[in-house]
Order: C-alpha cells, then structure tokens, then sequence
C-alpha cells in the first residue's frame, strides 16, 4: 500500500500509540479532580501544554485544546463576534478557505454579517493589498488560512499580519491546520492572534487540536460547562490525546527539517517524470519551492473524473485524494479550483497527492509511473482530445 | 550587513575601585550563564563595555534574555566592522535604512583610537553627509534626533549601533547577599522577590504547607512561581515548611480574631531560624501597607517584633494595580491567580484584628509549645533546589 493522502489525515505514528496507551492505562483520573490522580492527569495536560506553546513560540496560557481543527476555526471566528456585540459587522476571509471556516462565514453571513470574500489569483494565493483594501470602519475579523489543503499555495501570512496590525481593532486567524509543525510560522511574529492546529494531520490522533490565542484576548466560549481551559472550552480534556499531539509535535521536530527537503526533492523529481507525456494536465497551484507545502501536489486531468482517478490508483494500492477528503463525496467542482479560474471540466478532474513523514521516494516514483501507466488509458476510454 | 553583536552597557557610575571589577564580573558571569542554552555565543568584556557576540545566533530570543538580567541598564544590536572610513560609512547608511519610521537622525562619533587619521567632528560630518545623500527623506536633527546613530573607533575594529534598547536596571543578582523570601501562592510575594533580586540579592524562599487543608496543588504552583523567579535570579532553593501541626494548634488554642497575628508571628520566627541556619541576612515578604488585616502598622509591630533580623518589604509603596502590572510583566500572574487555598486563607477568621495587640498575642501565643512546634517545622523542612531554564518534566513522553 502507498499512502499519499497525508492532508487528508495521517497514520499514528507508533510511538504516539504508545504513549496514548501508556497515558489510557496510568494516567485516568480527571484533571479537575482534587486528589492527587486527578493532580497528576493535570501536570500531564500542562506538559502537553508547554511542547504545544514552545512549537508556536507562544506561552502556555495561549494554548486552547480543543476536539479538532474545524472546533479551533469555529471558536476562533464564532468566539471573537461573539463578544463584540454590535461593534462592527464585517468581516473578511478567502474564496479558497477550508470548509471549517468557509462555512462558519456562511452561516454568519444568514445571520446578518456582511463578508467579504477575497479573491485569489490563479495559483491560488491572495495579494495581502486586497485585504488592506477591503478593512474598512466596520470590519473586525479576518480569516486567512495558512497552507491551501487542496493545492497547497502558502498564503503570504506575515505579509498580511503586518498589514493589519495597523488596524488595532481588527483581529487576524489562521487556519494552519496544514503546515503546522511541519512549515514555520511564530503566530507573535506574524501579527496573528488565533491560529488553529490539528494533531491528525501530523500523525497524532483524530479528536485533538489547538487555538493558540493571543494573550490578552478573550473569546466567547462555544461549550459552556465546567469552566475546563479556563473557561474557554468546557468539557473534561481529552488526556490521551493530549498527550499524542505532544507527542506528535516533537516527533515532527525531530523529523521536518528531513522532510521537507525531501518532498521538495521528490515533488520535482515526480513532475519531471510526468512532464509533456500526460497531456492535457495541469499543475494547479504554486509549485516554486518558496511559495508552496512542498508535501502538497495537485493535478488536473480534464476530461477525467478525479473519483475515476482515484478508483484506478486504488486498484494500483495507490491511495490520494479528490480534492479534500471532506467535499470529496460531493460531485461538485471545487470551490477552490474554481476560485483560481479553473474550468467546471479541470476543477472535476483533480486528484491530490500529500505526503506525510512515512512517504519514501520511491512510493513517489512509482506512483507517477503508475499515473504514466493509467491516465492515458483513461483519457482513451473517456476520448480526451490530446492536448 | 547584519547586526553581528550586542552592546551592553550597566550601570557603572556609582561604583569604584575593588566594587566596580566585582560587579562586572559578576554579571559578566551571569549573562554568560543566562546564555549557556545558546551555542556559539561569546560574552567578553572590554572598555567599560560587555560584547555579546552572537555568531549566527538570532538576536531577538537573545536580548528577551538578557532584559531578564539585573544590572545591564541598556542593549544595542550593533555592527562590528574594519575601522575604515569606507565600511563605517556603509554600516551607518543601513542602520539608518533598517529603522523604519525615522525622519531625523544625527551621528555621534567616539575615536578611542587616536591614530584613527579622522577627528570625531570630521567623522560626523563624512558619516551623516554620506547618508543624506544616499537617503533623501532623512533630516539631521542634532537636539532630538529619532535616531541617534553611534560610530566608536577602536583600534582595528570599530562599531555603529543605534538607539539604546533599555534594560531591566538594578544590581547583579548575587552582588548584595543572600535574603530569605516568605513565598505564598498570591500575586505579592513573587513580585517582593523580584524586586529583592533586582537590588542584587542573592534569593531563597521559604513557603509553609499546610497538607491536607492545603493541596499539593497549592504546593506545586508555588514550585511554579519560584521556578519563574529563577529567569531573574538564577538558582532559588525553596524551603517547604511542614505548617500543618503550628495551624491547627493555633486554631485549638487562640482566639480566632488572633489567629492570623499568632500564625504570621510563627512563620517569622521560623524563617528566622532558617535565615540563621542558612547564612540569609534578612527577610522578604510581598507586604505592602493597610491592604488587609496583617498589613496594618499595629499589625506589622505585632508581628515583626518576634524577630531580630531585618524584614524587608519592597511592595512598601506600590499599588495593587501596579503590584499586578509587574506580576503581568515578570510572568508571575497567571500561576498566582490560580485559584488553590493557601495556608494564609484556609483558616481565615470571619473577622481578624486589623489592630492587633502585642501584649495580648504574646499570650495567646503562650498557650502553645512555641519552642518545639518551632523546631519540628524546622527540622521537617523539605528542601528543593530549582534551576533556572527548562524545568525538569515529570513525565517521559515527549
């Protein structure tokens, strides 16, 4: 099996099992509980604490668990209007923003907010000018995520952070559910104050993730209950996991210098293997090393259906994705590709290959022979017009 | 050209002779244990000035280090090149660049190095008339510049840097002696240490524990709080008193409007002794005046005269809101508003003495074993010895 549909999720890696059994056989009690069990299950979420804040440079009081990336985006933007009752109604995001955020802005827009939706260029990116221009008095959010989940395009977070901070009154989130611990990125140095993490995308476990924010901030909480996170998120913590994001984060300390170069490398090597003999396909997105997750390649094939494509690697045990696994059942084109000027017929016709920690070179090499092998059968049976 | 060095200047004016070489030795020793976590780096010290040298360390995680080290009154990231008129005038031109937002700037030039052939005078002219040509929207202003930009000529190297970032003030930690800090979980005693420490002391703590009525909670957020007293005072060994018997004593045998006078007076005394026993010259405590009941001057004689050894109360004329700010400043903050009984709180009487008498805590006092609760405590003493930097995790997993 090869598996290149790492944005997707992750397989555990199994030092993190470990020490979530560990945790789930020794470390039980309830953090809020008085005596000493409860006491330890607490030290133990506070050292989860402090590995999470050294990976983001922040402090622990900054750090927020929550169940996932999607509760992190929801908190930030739901938590922040909600405490701004009737000071300003607008509010800023992307066309090409994962649907944990893209969604939220949707649903406040039926409720009355006015949004704005940024535009992106054709690679995807949006130009840190156009958010300047569309702050206006009203506005006091805006959502701007860090690496594109279907093409991985880097959006120009500092850039856009340094923008705002001169508008004091505006807040800035990133979603970086896909670069975290793996692209770096300082929320303090970037101006952001909330920035939302997940620990399955990094080979933790699935039902963990973080807000980080910014200190002197507070939110509205989405959960009430027993006051857990200092209020900010109720319900007893999630200790085992807890503990495999930690443990995740520091073994992608360890191993992303590593990877990086590595994907990079291999991501070159892939397409240079692909290129002028599977025509018509399109690279979409940046795919410069400075401007692009170098884990993330997205392809067009037009004329073929990305669940075709799919199925076919699959029969190979080659597993990627069509476009992100969460609107992947839809038979819709996607909102993303289409926002960078993709054709219906292009935006169908997309698969995504992610690589994670585990990925080799050659899984990569045989997976674009794989391709070199199926697509133009594909493109024959579905008479695509070669390009 | 980056800036490749840091300039620290301290406050060397009011000292002299035998004093001033023991306190730049002794901070020189502390900013080079302050960075013992950054490889690379070197501290040297030489003309009135210490040098850190970064060598491709980055700069902003190391000054946010050293704005925790008493005794350096200012830091400037400054650039080390050859002494020649040519590179200096280069170096100056980007300093000016790099600063975003100046209009005006003047330069000031020191020669150290007298064989240097340009006089300061010339020096400022040829520097500041090279960066007004080069950079048409600044101005000179020679009385309130936005930018001060400093050339020292030194022999084979000279440096420029720019504005002075200021730095915490005070004495180097270790310079004055050791003191004894009463350390409770609340917001003053922290910053009374900080404040002792940055008056050069050299700082233990001793905080009482009260199991079961206090939790091991309320005993590891005081462990917290001295470890984050550790960033400004290197090494703190903390003395956790075993309180537990003294309290309920107090409770079977005094009025309860007393209780806290009695317990106060208690604590003095055993610090005292432990003061004694470890060579601490004086007492800290987070008191300030008229707060609450024990913080009143009948109070204060109530309690202090127990004891021989001189109490030292830093917050004496602080606020409470500006007791917080520097909580909030120092980190100490958010562990002290974590909200575990301390001993000071769990038998609170319904309504203490604000004006306590002496003679009648004498006597309730009397009704107690004072000598052997007193040693007992001393002798139960837990010790913990917390080093500054990363603490020590309690668990293995990551």
């Amino acid at each position: 099996m090869i598996y290149l549909d790492n944005s997707a999720t992750t397989p555990m890696h199994p030092e993190v099992i470990d020490v979530m059994t560990d945790v789930m056989k020794k470390i039980f009690g309830n953090p809020s509980s008085l005596h000493g069990l409860g006491a330890k299950a607490e030290r133990l979420v506070e050292q989860a604490r402090q590995v999470t804040a050294r990976m983001l440079g922040c402090t622990p009081q900054e750090i927020f668990f929550t169940s996932g990336g999607t509760e992190a985006n929801n908190l930030a933007i739901k938590g922040t209007l909600d405490r701004i009752h009737g000071r300003g109604k607008h509010i800023i995001t992307t066309k090409v923003e994962h649907p944990s955020v893209y969604e939220v802005y949707e649903q406040l827009k039926k409720r009355g907010w006015r949004v704005t939706y940024l535009s992106v260029d054709s690679l995807g990116r949006v130009n840190p000018d156009e958010v300047e221009k569309a702050v206006d008095d009203e506005t006091v959010l805006v959502s701007v995520m860090h690496v594109n989940n279907e093409v991985g395009t880097i959006q120009p977070i500092g850039e856009i952070g340094k923008r705002l901070a001169k508008y004091p009154k505006v807040l800035f989130h990133v979603d970086a559910v896909q670069s975290f611990a793996k692209l770096p990125l300082l929320p303090a140095r970037a101006h952001i104050d909330l920035l939302s993490i997940s620990a399955h995308k990094i080979h933790g476990p699935k039902g963990i993730g973080a807000l980080y924010v910014r200190k002197n901030l507070s939110l509205e909480p989405l959960l009430v209950g027993g006051g857990q996170e200092k209020g900010l998120r109720s319900g007893t913590e999630y200790v085992p996991g807890i503990a495999g994001l930690a443990k995740a984060i520091v073994l992608a300390e360890q191993k992303r210098t590593e990877f990086l170069r590595n994907s990079q490398r291999w991501k070159k090597a892939f397409l240079e293997r692909l290129d002028g003999k599977l025509s018509p396909m399109i690279v979409n997105g940046d795919i410069s090393p400075e401007g692009c997750a170098p884990y993330i390649l997205s392809l067009s094939f037009p004329g073929i259906k990305s669940e075709v494509l799919v199925h076919a690697l699959e029969e190979e045990g080659i597993y990627v994705s069509s476009k992100s696994a969460c609107s992947s059942k839809a038979e819709i084109p996607s909102r993303v590709l289409k926002a960078m000027g993709r054709t219906d017929e292009e935006a169908i016709g997309s698969i995504r290959i992610s690589m994670g920690f585990q990925t080799t070179a050659e899984e990569m090499e045989r997976c674009a022979d794989v391709l070199l092998r199926v697509i133009p059968r594909l493109q024959k049976v579905m008479k695509v017009h070669k390009g | 050209m980056k800036s490749n060095l840091i300039l620290l200047r301290y406050g060397e004016l009011a000292l002299k002779g035998k004093n001033k070489s023991e306190f730049e030795d002794r901070l020189v020793q502390n900013i080079r244990q302050k960075l013992s976590g950054f490889p690379g780096v070197a501290v040297s010290k030489a003309h009135g000035r210490i040098f850190v040298e970064l060598n491709d360390q980055e700069m902003d995680p190391i000054i946010r280090e050293l704005s925790e080290v008493f005794g350096l009154v200012g830091f400037s990231p400054a650039i080390r090149i050859r002494s020649e008129l040519g590179e200096i005038q280069k170096a100056a031109l980007e300093l000016v660049e790099q600063s975003s937002g100046i209009r005006t700037f003047k330069v000031i030039s020191k020669r150290a190095d007298k064989k240097f052939p340009i006089g300061s005078q010339e020096l400022n002219h040829r520097v500041g008339g090279y960066i007004l040509s080069r950079c048409p929207k600044v101005k000179v202003d020679v009385h309130h510049p936005d930018l001060s930009v400093h050339v020292e000529v030194r022999g084979t190297y000279s440096y420029v840097y720019g504005n002075d970032i200021p730095g915490p003030g005070g004495l180097p930690v270790g310079s004055s002696g050791r003191v004894m800090l009463l350390l409770s979980g609340g917001i003053d005693s922290p910053v009374a240490g900080y404040m002792a420490l940055k008056r050069g002391v050299e700082l233990q703590a001793i905080h009482f524990h009260s199991y079961p009525f206090t939790s091991e909670r309320a005993k590891q957020k005081v462990i917290d709080l001295a470890q984050i007293l550790t960033r400004f005072g290197g090494r703190i060994r903390l003395y956790v008193v075993p309180f537990t018997e003294i309290q309920t004593e107090i409770n079977k045998h005094c009025y309860e409007s007393y209780s806290i006078t009695v317990m106060r007076r208690m604590m003095f005394r055993i610090s005292e002794e432990l003061a004694k026993r470890n060579q601490a010259l004086a007492l800290v405590t987070g008191e300030s005046l008229g707060q609450v009941a024990s913080q009143t001057l009948e109070s204060m004689n109530a309690i202090n005269e127990v004891v021989r050894i001189p109490v030292l109360r830093p917050l004496i004329g602080m606020d409470k809101h500006e007791i917080m700010t520097v909580a909030k400043k120092i980190g100490t903050y958010e562990t002290s508003i974590l909200p575990y009984e301390d001993c000071c709180t769990v038998f609170l009487p319904k309504a203490p003495k604000t004006k306590p008498d002496r003679e009648v805590a004498a006597k309730q006092e009397a009704r107690l074993e004072l000598e052997r609760l007193i040693q007992e405590a001393v002798e139960g003493t837990e010790v913990i010895d917390l080093e500054p930097g990363q603490k020590e995790d309690e668990f293995s997993y990551f």
